[in-house]
């Protein structure tokens, strides 16, 4: 690792400054992505500007089914909130799938979703309940804030704060992890709230996470795994490494929304 | 140089450290922690993992610097003079360990797992929640004998996983 600056902030405001402050300055809040690719020297900022101890980025509320998790809030304190639990479990669900106990008990929601890594879990779940990121600027969308690979609308001075949805009637999550990594190979996250049908793809897309209109469609019509039999996914603007190729993910895509409805339907 | 101070098995202690020190470093060069094992560059072994204010993490991912003003607890924390800690003695029991070299943070991230299900633990469970622990000789399977029957034989006492 190369040399570096650390500060910690004892407030949002405080943040902003070291970050401005600073000649190329980053935030860490777990550092569960940031110090592994530190280590690496794939990252190599001037100074780290620390939020883990600002009190207003950390928390759950939940407001009938209006739920805001802190940006600082951890994988682990989401998994375990007995509120978000009652009324929208394949989030806790999810959010206990991610990496192991170790980086469940450091690493955030706010850094996942700035770092909107291509096979992240988070995402699918922010774009399939049309979420809302909020900013010490703004509020965003989800539609518009996952822009590309590890590519989010976020400003260069600008920090996440929370995140905010309305739990859907029903959701689900199922996803193939990555033997190795434990990301996501493939992750889809379903969602039935009203009329309006929602599939959110995850570790599969070229360009990071996205809708599925196919899944969508053929729920629409019918919300059971049945409905997703023979449909045909697009293979073209999925990804191919080394562990799969796109045509495997595409397969991938149908058979973890089918678990993923599963368990929608509970 | 940045002077960290940090309580580390229930002693203060402090050195001056580089901010891009890791923990683990931290505990092993100077304060001579070497228990706190170090096997691979992508945070994903857990030979590294301890205890920070209470919860399990991996030292290798965290900064020494960040660990500032936290209580940290380490292998060489969990004996009582000559009296093993039950995890560590379930693990000399039931042969949890060849080579050794994964063993600390084994057994860093069963009593953290113990104690985050004062209900049991069944053997689904054990194995999912060693994810983060990567043994190269037991093929686990005494591993995870060895933390069942821990939690089993720490029952009431449950609040020394602690
Ligand atoms: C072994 C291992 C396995 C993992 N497995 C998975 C997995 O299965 N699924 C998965 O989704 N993830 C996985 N992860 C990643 C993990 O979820 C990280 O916690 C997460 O990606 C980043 O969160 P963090 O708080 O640690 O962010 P950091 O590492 O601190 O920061 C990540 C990035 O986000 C920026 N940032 C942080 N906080 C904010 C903020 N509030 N506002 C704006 N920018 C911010 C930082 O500047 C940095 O660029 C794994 C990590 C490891 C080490
Ligand atoms: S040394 Fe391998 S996870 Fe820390
Ligand atoms: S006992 Fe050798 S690595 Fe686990």
């Amino acid at each position: 690792m190369y040399e570096v600056n650390y500060h910690r902030a004892g407030s949002l405001e405080e943040a902003l400054k070291l970050l401005k402050d600073a000649d190329d300055g980053k935030l860490i809040s777990g550092g569960q992505t940031l110090i592994p690719a530190m280590k690496t020297r794939l990252a190599a900022p001037s100074d780290l500007v620390d939020l883990r101890h600002i009190a207003e980025l950390r928390g759950i509320s939940v407001s009938g089914r209006t739920v805001t998790i802190g940006a600082g809030t951890t994988h682990a304190e989401v998994a375990s909130n007995a509120d978000i639990e009652k009324i929208c479990p394949a989030l806790c669900h999810l959010a206990n799938l991610i990496g192991d106990p170790h980086v469940r008990h450091m690493g955030t929601i706010g850094g996942s979703l700035a770092n909107n890594d291509p096979a992240a879990d988070y995402p699918a779940a922010m774009l399939a309940m049309s979420a809302t990121i909020l900013t010490n600027a703004r509020e965003i969308v989800a539609e518009d804030f996952f822009t590309g690979l590890f590519e989010t609308a976020l400003e260069e001075d600008e920090i996440i704060t929370a995140v905010r949805f309305d739990a859907p009637a029903k959701a689900g999550y199922a996803k193939f992890p990555n033997p190795a990594s434990r990301y996501a190979m493939t992750g889809v996250f379903v969602v039935q709230d009203g009329g309006a049908v929602r599939a959110a793809v995850t570790g599969a897309g070229d360009d990071g996470v996205f809708r599925s209109a196919e899944v969508e469609e053929a729920l629409a019509k019918d919300f059971s795994p049945a409905a997703l039999d023979g449909i045909n996914v697009p293979a073209d603007a999925l990804m191919t490494d080394i562990h799969a190729s796109a045509a495997y993910r595409a397969g991938l895509i149908v058979a973890m929304a089918k678990r993923a409805v599963v368990m929608a339907n509970g | 140089m940045t002077e960290v101070s940090m309580s580390v098995n229930g002693r203060k202690t402090s050195g001056a450290v580089e901010d891009r020190t890791l923990l683990s470093h931290f505990l092993r060069e100077t304060l001579g922690l070497t228990g706190t094992h170090v096997g691979c560059d992508t945070s994903q072994c857990g030979a590294c993992t301890i205890h920070m204010d209470g919860r399990s993490v991996k030292s290798c991912s965290i900064l020494a610097v960040q660990a500032d003003g936290s209580e940290i607890l380490t292998i060489e924390g969990l004996a009582e003079g000559d009296t093993l800690h039950p995890v560590q003695a379930a693990f000399k029991e039931h042969h949890g360990l060849q080579c050794g070299f994964c063993t600390p943070g084994m057994i860093m991230a069963a009593t953290d797992m113990i104690r985050r299900h004062p209900d049991g633990l069944t053997e689904a469970t054990v194995r999912e929640e060693l994810e983060g622990n990567i043994c190269r000789c037991t093929g686990y399977h005494n591993i995870v004998k060895a933390i069942l029957a821990a939690a089993e034989a720490m029952g009431d006492g449950r609040a020394r996983a602690a």
